[in-house]
């Protein structure tokens, strides 16, 4: 199935008797057995104005022809949308509706937000057929429930994402990455906290322990990132030589994409915690191999396959999620770490609300 | 504006209810004489009063939830209230309810530097968090012009912005965590001290909800470092539209300020005898302020100075000084106030998108006109976040009225100029019949199946953001069940 038009999507749902599986690119690579509902027939930006910083566009349109369009006129989506190819080794082109349902959100998490905070608007249709729209084109909008925050990660079990209005920023104009050796994972914590308690903006804070190397991202008009820069090796001196990393690009597209993992043998983990925490997180993931993002608030952890994290973290403040896997495991542990019973029941609630008879991808969020 | 008859049976049944209140809360806790009752009995927006049944204002989270379980068993609707300063009406109460004020819970609870958040009780007021964090150069981002008395409760459910959320976002995007206590009076934690908490993201949703999904004792709010500086600039231009052509060139060209505003020549000459903030005389003004060391600031307003030039600006002036940059802002967030000693008004708060400024801000001249309403505006304009200000006078029958009627007009032409009927203030009373305009049925009945899930029994703050006639099923539904 694949709907031209929002009105077909519509008409397709209303009459779908058995559950369907929601694609966009089909990146994720997730493989239920149900038929498949595509979103690829719904393409193409329907408005895009630089001076207002908005961007619509159709649910089912190529992130990379939204990312072109955007940069020809010096804007960027500010969230990083991850691309997990290579790490999931699926192949097919991502789309914004896909982005959208999963909330991908890169490095600039710390700084600018997540995918859901440069959500303004959604329209979707519901499991009965009906389309709904929520939010809208402009940067402030409170009126009524803010549904389009629950559209964003909701990976398709509430609807089917037809159209998505997005708040786009300015590209910077330069990049500058610092760079400090260090083997310590208590003090590559500490620096990156420090480097975010400071007033010079940074827009990334990462550290790779198999390198030894904690990545300080700062981005701006190129006079302000020498300043900053500057500023930030006086602050950070406790720490050690810092260095310059002249390969800026690069570097931050691996870290977001988590690429590293691609093709390496065993599952990932992402684990989102407090940054002060991710220490003894680590110590108790006993990981193959992690990588940490965020100022040290989310790990990406990998583990041999089928080892049961959460377990391991016992209760921890946070949340553990399982990104790929084999489709046994992920029967067994799920892909969400799951909630607490009041949680769970006005989630289960919600659900039934939008989708009743259960059709958009059964089991994916538990 | 109508709100629902009282049910007699609640009103009759007010002992019981005191009587029950009584055995979880100590006795100064609990309002119940008419003339106390009054101080509750609106909030900003005074065109409209209702004194509650009674209102109760407990201590703490557990309070809350004994509280809201006996209103829960006894079937009596629930307003929270914050500070009271909605302009929309959202803390209005009706006769037959129990106002739940959070204002003495008032406590920071954590504030950790490492980890940039800080947890409070949510009857704090959204300055003082701030003034938690400042001894260490922190600051809490979201600035709503009435910061000196809002409550962190009242930002949460109305999702407050404020004059420099074009960089920092509004309330939604600097809330990290929420303790609820929902209508049965079960206590739930959504999200913490980390990013993107799992599952539905139902943190997003419950800031906004307007008191209506459950009520809010406790929040876990991003704080940030106090940039190295910050330097406003005023620009003064001899036509509306050349203004809002100099903002969209502003936030085409990359430089992305942290405040973009605007004023018109009623607003600005209201403000200037209030504030004294030097600003010119002119038809309209942008005021546009950038942060940084001393170096970017210069660096970056000489751009922005540069693309103003292009639009024979009839001044442009850079602050001289931290105190002329504090009068500068004493008088943009003083803009409602220096407006109301002038006549009383009615504020509105629509969002556009930024290109159709001028031909909205001239609509609305054309609207004052027909109507014979002066119209101030000032607003936040790098989003697009308008703030008529339609004065008239309460005492002339009629005038009120009439301004309503106008307001409408202007909120409806928002929502047709491709924008929204409010961009931070939130429905209340005030929008409410006017949410067909811009949602569907379809979509208005999304919106309330979430409230059916939260709040089953339509409880919480009923007759708010939805048409009455729209949510009249679910609430009879109630009142029939009883
Ligand atoms: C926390 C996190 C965990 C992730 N885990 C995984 C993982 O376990 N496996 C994985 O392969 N990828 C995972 N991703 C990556 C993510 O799925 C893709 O990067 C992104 O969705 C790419 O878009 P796509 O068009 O290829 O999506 P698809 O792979 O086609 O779809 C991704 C998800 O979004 C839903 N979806 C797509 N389009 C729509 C729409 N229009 N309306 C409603 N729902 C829609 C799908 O049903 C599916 O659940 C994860 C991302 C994050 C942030
Ligand atoms: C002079 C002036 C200037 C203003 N400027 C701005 C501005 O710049 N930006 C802006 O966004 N707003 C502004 N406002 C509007 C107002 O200040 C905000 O809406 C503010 O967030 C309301 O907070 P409060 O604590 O006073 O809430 P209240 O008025 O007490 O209540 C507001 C809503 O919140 C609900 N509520 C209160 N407490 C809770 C709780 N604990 N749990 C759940 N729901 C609750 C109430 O039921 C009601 O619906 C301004 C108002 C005035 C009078």
């Amino acid at each position: 199935m694949k709907p031209e038009t929002e009105a077909e999507l519509a008409e397709i749902v209303s009459r779908l008797k058995e559950p369907v599986r929601i694609v966009g690119g089909g990146t994720g690579g997730i493989l239920e057995p149900d038929a498949e509902l595509s979103t690829t027939g719904l393409s193409g930006i329907t408005l895009y104005e630089p001076g207002a910083l908005t961007l619509v566009a159709q649910a089912g349109t190529p992130v990379a022809q939204i990312e072109k369009q955007l940069a020809a006129e010096g804007q960027h989506l500010a969230f990083e949308p991850a691309d997990y190819r290579e790490l999931l080794s699926t192949t097919g082109e991502p789309t914004i509706g896909g982005v959208v349902a999963a909330n991908v959100s890169g490095p600039r998490r710390i700084q600018s937000g997540a995918c859901r905070d440069f959500l303004l608007g959604v329209r979707f249709v519901d499991g009965q057929g009906m389309v709904i729209k929520n939010g809208g084109r402009v940067m402030k909008n409170v009126t009524g429930y803010d549904l389009v925050k629950l559209m964003a990660g909701s990976w398709g079990t509430l609807g089917v994402l037809s159209e998505v209005s997005l708040k786009v920023l300015p590209k910077p104009e330069t990049t500058a990455t610092l760079s400090i050796q260090t083997n310590d994972l208590d003090l590559a914590i500490q620096a990156m906290s420090k480097a975010l308690r400071s007033p010079f903006e940074v827009s990334g804070a990462a550290y790779d322990p198999e390198q030894g190397q904690v990545y300080l991202r700062i981005e701006g008009f190129s006079e302000s990132v020498d300043y900053r820069s500057e500023k930030l090796r006086v602050e950070l001196a406790e720490f050690g030589d810092i260095s310059d990393n002249s390969n800026s690009e690069a570097l931050w597209t691996e870290i977001r994409d988590a690429n590293t993992f691609g093709g390496m043998e065993g599952d990932v983990w992402r684990i989102s915690v407090k940054p002060s925490d991710a220490p003894q997180i680590v110590a108790k993931l006993a990981a193959r191999k992690t990588l940490l993002d965020w100022g040290g608030g989310l790990i990406w952890a990998l583990v041999p396959s089928g080892a049961d994290i959460r377990a391991r973290l016992d209760r921890f403040q946070g949340h553990a999620t399982l990104v790929r896997a084999n489709l046994d495991t992920f029967d067994s542990l799920g892909r969400f770490q799951s909630e607490n019973a009041a949680i769970s029941a006005l989630t289960k609630g919600i659900r039934k609300k939008f989708d009743p008879r259960g059709i958009f991808n059964p089991g994916m969020m538990g | 504006m109508e709100m629902p008859q009282p049910n007699p049976e609640i009103l009759m049944r007010k002992n019981t209810v005191l009587a029950r209140l009584r055995q979880v809360l100590p006795s100064d806790a609990i309002i119940h004489d008419e003339a106390e009752t009054r101080a509750y009995e609106c909030d900003a927006l005074t065109a409209y009063k209702c004194p509650p049944m009674l209102a109760v204002l407990p201590s703490n989270t557990q309070e809350v939830s004994d509280v809201l379980r006996i209103c829960h068993q006894e079937g009596v609707p629930v307003v929270p209230r914050g500070a009271g300063t909605s302009l929309a009406g959202g803390a209005l109460p009706t006769a037959d309810c129990v106002i739940l004020g959070v204002a003495r819970m008032n406590e920071v609870l954590e504030t950790d530097y490492d980890n940039r958040f800080i947890r409070v009780q949510t009857g704090r007021t959204n300055l003082s968090v701030t003034g938690a964090v400042e001894a260490e150069d922190f600051f809490y981002a979201p600035d709503p012009s009435s910061q000196l008395a809002c409550a962190i409760a009242g930002n949460i459910a109305m999702n407050s912005g404020g004059a420099h959320c074009l960089k920092y976002g509004v309330t939604t995007n600097n809330l990290l965590g929420v303790t609820m206590v929902m209508m049965d009076g079960s206590v739930v934690e959504f999200g913490g001290a980390f990013l993107d908490a799992g599952g539905l993201d139902l943190l997003g949703l419950i800031c906004g909800s307007e008191g209506q999904l459950g009520v809010v004792t406790e929040a876990t709010l991003r704080i940030l470092r106090k940039p190295e500086g910050a330097r406003p600039v005023l620009m003064g231009f001899s036509d509306n539209e050349v203004a809002g052509q100099c903002v969209s060139d502003i936030i085409k060209s990359g430089i992305l300020p942290v405040a973009i505003e605007f004023m018109d020549r009623l607003c600005i000459e209201a403000c200037e005898n209030f504030a004294k903030a030097g600003y010119p005389e002119c038809e309209s003004l942008l005021i546009v302020e950038v942060e940084g060391s001393e170096a970017e600031i210069d660096s970056q307003l000489s751009k922005i100075m540069e693309i103003a030039k292009r639009h024979d600006p009839v001044e442009l002036r850079q602050s001289q000084s931290e105190d002329e940059s504090a009068r500068i802002w004493l008088g943009r967030k003083s803009a409602f106030g220096a407006m109301g000693q002038i006549n009383d008004y009615m504020c509105l708060d629509g969002t556009i998108p930024v290109s159709s400024l001028p031909y909205v801000l001239r609509r609305i001249g054309e609207l004052s006109e027909e109507y014979g309403l002066d119209v101030g505006n000032v607003f936040h304009a790098g989003d697009g976040n308008m703030h008529p200000l339609i004065l008239f006078d309460a005492n002339k029958p009629g005038d009120l009225e009439k301004c309503e009627a106008f307001g409408a007009e202007i909120l409806k032409l928002c929502v047709d100029a491709g924008g929204c009927l409010t961009g931070e203030h939130g429905v209340g009373i005030e929008k409410r019949d006017l949410m067909t305009h811009q949602y569907s049925p379809q979509d208005l009945e999304a919106q309330m199946q979430v409230k059916d899930v939260f709040d089953p029994s339509w409880l919480l703050n009923p007759a708010k953001v939805f048409p009455l006639s729209v949510s009249e099923s679910r609430r009879e539904a109630q009142i029939a069940a009883e």
